[in-house]
């Protein structure tokens, strides 16, 4: 376990070490760093003291040196608008994006087991049909169009829910439902064919011979086997949350680390984006590492190194 | 070709699709030229009319937006950008993808190793964040989003060709190509190219609404196409300021973007099947229970 | 000796998108508690579909289209699905042949083999676990105890079949089916497996219906032998008297396809042709094409199973034969 543990830490560790050298060199690849920081107005004097005070006039090696210092010091520089440390403004902004995610892939996943296991229970029934043709036509829809369409008929028309904020669980619903629909549209499918395959296996006639009602047949013995596909397309899902994130937290207004992207984007705060970013990338780290856990919980042949 | 058509045919909810396509493609390439003028132009005495009336012509028919200019002429050009951002996207990432895939899987080692190592690390980082870095560093112009989402893609078609290759150089026609003193190049292309080919424009054509999807989500932020030009996408947030008064101006582009998504879905997974000689049959079953059954003894 | 199980005229139906097969016609026969019945015949013989079907586990596309399956005297096919299942593991075992997933690969086999006490009898956890134990013990799983928390990939292809032979034996049903439960193994494992089931049978009581297309395994094993051909039963009878002396041409075609029946230095004789396509079988006598007896009567009239002492055979020439 703890040998297949480390393994797994390595190798998703590399892609976190990519992101940090590759916001590096590319705040550095288009010349002068300062011009990423500073206003567009900033005199040249600014920008000369700007330079120096940050190091961007020594060499690249030593500011290299540096910038790594302040990563793992989770020193960003400060925010061009607030004048707050941007690492502070990340981490005031990184738990309501994780209870968004958190609860929209909470619901995705639990809604999609549970439809995708009746529709492989009964392959090419009605309901079956229903849910491949819902699932695929969620994940062709724009998520940013299906938000504002539900503020344009529950908001603006039938006035049953606020367009944006934080405040009472009706604010949540909208941000909720548009993050959660493409992972749902997509988990559909998976668990609808990792459950055909699991419920042909030989041990579910095994387990019918045994007595084994419906229920148990299904939820039982099928559900576990078909958990290891489920959990590998849910963590990418995971991943790609984000830039559902990004989308929906602009459109309602809420207050997490998508919106803050954004906001520092369009008025050019690179200290902010850069730490955003690069939280971002660790959580992603984390979670990496947290579903490799739940394989290895899943299946003792993970745990046991019987599969590479 | 005539028997594509004729399969096609059959389904109809393919052929639908087909025709979807089509429009747009024709849109996007007659749009620009015909209804460019159109479409900027102001008309700050007929600003957000409602759509479904023919009072001013037919160019008004999908409404105007908050500067009087027509939706539906705005609609068809922006086509033009969806479709000038989305194909040599597709394509650039496509072939890169795919000569780099069956070259990393062929010759196996380091090569694939290497290959694929690189493509987990694109792939374990959400591509709209990778977006949203590149195009602020650099300027949101066409080019860039172009290379931006091209590179986002490109392991996917990497992986598909690397493992198709692996399987395909074990079979016995490589073998004897290579006995034959036959260059490695020659091989791939001649070879395992044209195996490959059928998955991964399948690979493809999903992979064309990703990538729409992707352009009109970073054009609607702000980060992607920029006024004055047009893209759907970026039409759904000018829309969205006038969501309470005008709601058509949002809805519209909107409409546009899952239309063409859903006809690309549609078009591909009938590909699939009409392209894989195993499962052709299915088509040509007029409406029958298309269950699968396995004789078991 | 009392009937445990009697089949009579089950037929099975597979419904394809070229059309319906039948794959198991008009088949009947029993068994008696503590004997052992081998159901013989070719991958594709229907013998499968016929264990299937009388286990209640056919697939959706496959469906019963007549006959009775009394299980201790009870139609099962009359019952509704609850009493069905509540007779599974009771009432009949099932033991599956050993395959990569034939046990669940994320479970421990102790809660696998734990699982019939927990259905039927309702044991806590705790308490099914130790029945597991004694079952693994009996069915020869060195050191149980410990090795119920082990997963089915660390076992051995004879110990995993030990423990589909301990989950089918569990809750001592009167009628045992056993779906070539050697075929996957080695020689030896195979006798090892064989002795445990007749072991099994003897100490039980239990009816063992042995499907398998082994013609050793049937003479050592069964005492009394149904040939399948072609999703039909073509001659039946006590072991010993059907393989002395076969009353079906096909009967008598596998007998001599077998190495240790012919002398040394004869050539080993094989069946002209393959069994039929189950979607075009021939008219009358599906073993026609085959046979080297085939007459016109054959192609006109399908034989009935006659029974003539004791025995019986589904070929125009049976009398022929025997008398040869």
């Amino acid at each position: 376990m703890l040998a297949y543990l480390r393994r797994r830490v390595l190798s998703s560790a590399l892609p976190l070490l990519v992101v940090i050298l590759g916001v590096f060199f590319l705040a550095r690849l288009t010349g002068d760093p300062t011009n990423l920081y500073l206003p567009l107005s900033a005199t040249a004097q600014q920008r000369a003291d700007f330079a120096a005070r940050n190091g961007f006039d020594q060499p690249v090696l030593v500011q290299f040196v540096d910038y790594v210092g302040q990563v793992v010091r989770l020193d960003f520089g400060e925010s061009l608008r607030t004048a707050q440390p941007a690492a502070t403004a990340v981490l005031r902004a990184f738990p309501a994006t994780l209870q968004l995610a958190g609860a929209a892939m909470v619901i995705a996943v639990l809604a999609a087991l549970v439809v995708g296991s009746l529709a492989a229970y009964r392959p090419n029934s009605a309901a079956d049909r229903a849910a491949s043709f819902l699932s695929s036509a969620a994940s062709s829809t724009p998520d940013f169009w299906f938000a504002i369409m539900g503020v344009l008929v529950f908001a603006v028309w039938l006035g049953w829910l606020p367009t944006s904020g934080t405040a009472g669980a009706a604010a949540w619903i909208l941000p909720v439902v548009t993050l959660l629909i493409r992972p749902f549209g997509v988990l559909v499918q998976v668990v609808r064919g990792a459950m055909v395959t699991a419920l042909s296996a030989p041990y579910v006639k095994v387990a019918r011979s045994k007595g084994a009602s419906e229920r148990q047949v299904i939820f039982g013995h099928a559900l576990r086997n078909a958990g290891a596909p489920v959990l590998t397309v849910a963590g990418d899902l995971a991943v790609g949350l984000v830039n559902g994130a990004v989308v929906v937290e602009t459109i309602f207004g809420w207050p997490g680390i998508g919106k803050l992207m954004i906001d520092s984007i369009l008025q050019r705060d690179f200290a902010v984006l850069q730490a955003a970013v690069l939280v971002t990338a660790v959580a992603i780290f984390l979670l990496n590492i947290l579903i490799d856990v739940g394989y290895a919980l899943l299946d003792a042949r993970v745990r046991q190194g019987a599969m590479a | 070709m005539s028997r594509v058509l004729s399969l096609l045919g059959k389904d109809r909810f393919a052929a639908v699709a087909a025709v979807v396509l089509a429009l747009v493609v024709l849109c996007a390439l007659f749009g620009p030229p015909l209804l460019g003028a159109l479409a900027v132009e102001q008309n700050l005495r007929a600003v957000n009319l409602p759509p479904l009336s023919l009072d001013r012509g037919w160019a008004f028919v999908l409404g105007s937006d908050s500067l009087g200019r027509s939706v539906a002429a705005r609609l068809v050009v922006a086509a033009g950008t969806t479709m000038a951002v989305a194909v040599p996207a597709v394509l650039l990432s496509l072939v890169v993808g795919s000569l780099w895939g069956m070259w990393a899987g062929y010759h196996r080692g380091w090569r694939e190793t290497v290959s694929m190592r690189i493509a987990d690390v694109i792939l374990s980082f959400p591509s709209l964040l990778l977006a949203v870095v590149v195009l602020y560093v650099f300027t949101p112009g066409i080019a860039n989003i172009i290379a931006v989402l091209a590179i986002a893609r490109i392991p996917i078609y990497l992986r598909t060709a690397r493992a198709e290759a692996v399987e395909l150089r074990s079979r016995l026609f490589v073998d004897a190509a290579r006995t034959f003193g036959t260059k490695d190049s020659t091989i791939i292309r001649r070879h395992i190219l044209p195996i490959v080919a059928p998955t991964l424009l399948t690979v493809a054509a999903v992979d064309f609404c990703f990538v729409m999807l992707t352009e009109s989500s970073l054009s609607f932020l702000g980060i992607g196409i920029q006024p004055p030009g047009m893209s759907w996408g970026l039409m759904v947030a000018q829309g969205r300021q006038e969501l309470r008064t005008a709601w058509w101006i949002a809805v519209f582009p909107g409409l546009a973007i899952v239309l063409t998504t859903v006809s690309a879905t549609v078009l591909a997974a009938w590909a699939r099947i009409a392209f894989d000689p195993a499962q052709r049959w299915r088509l040509t079953v007029p409406g029958a229970r298309k269950r699968s059954v396995e004789p078991t003894p | 000796m009392t009937t445990s199980l009697e089949v009579e005229g089950l037929s099975v139906d597979i419904h394809t998108p070229t059309g319906v097969l039948h794959v198991v016609r008009d088949v009947s026969f029993s068994v008696g508690s503590g004997r052992t019945l081998a159901l013989l015949g070719e991958s594709g013989c229907g013998k499968s579909m016929t264990a299937q079907a009388v286990a209640g586990l056919l697939d959706p596309v496959a469906e019963v289209v007549g006959g009775a399956v009394r299980l201790d005297g009870t139609d099962v096919l009359e019952l509704d699905h609850t009493a069905r299942r509540a007779l599974a593991g009771p009432g009949l075992g099932v033991v599956f042949q050993d395959a990569l997933t034939t046990l669940n690969p994320v479970q421990q086999v102790g809660a696998q083999v734990a699982e019939p006490f927990r259905i039927h009898e309702r044991m806590g956890r705790k308490a099914a676990r130790e029945r597991a134990v004694e079952l693994m013990e009996r069915v020869g799983i060195p050191e149980p105890r410990a090795r119920a928390r082990a997963y089915p990939h660390q076992f051995s292809g004879g110990m995993r079949q030990r423990l589909l032979i301990a989950m089918a034996v569990a809750l001592r049903p009167s009628v045992l089916l056993a779906d070539e439960p050697t075929t996957a193994l080695d020689v030896t494992v195979q006798a090892q497996i064989m002795r445990l089931l007749a072991d099994l049978r003897a100490e039980r009581s239990m009816a063992l219906v042995l499907i398998t297309h082994d013609l050793a395994v049937v003479a050592e094993q069964a005492d009394e032998v149904a040939v399948m051909y072609a999703g039909s039963i073509v001659e039946t009878g006590p072991v010993r008297e059907v393989f002395d002396r076969p009353r079906h041409p096909y009967t008598r075609g596998l007998l001599s396809s077998v190495p240790a029946g012919a002398a040394k230095g004869e050539p080993l004789r094989s069946i002209e042709g393959s069994p039929p396509d189950l979607a075009a079988v021939p008219s009358g006598c599906a073993f026609r094409t085959r046979c080297p007896l085939a007459a016109e009567i054959c192609e006109s009239e399908t034989p009935a199973l006659l029974e003539v002492d004791g025995r019986a055979a589904a070929c125009h020439f049976a009398k022929e034969l025997t008398d040869a």
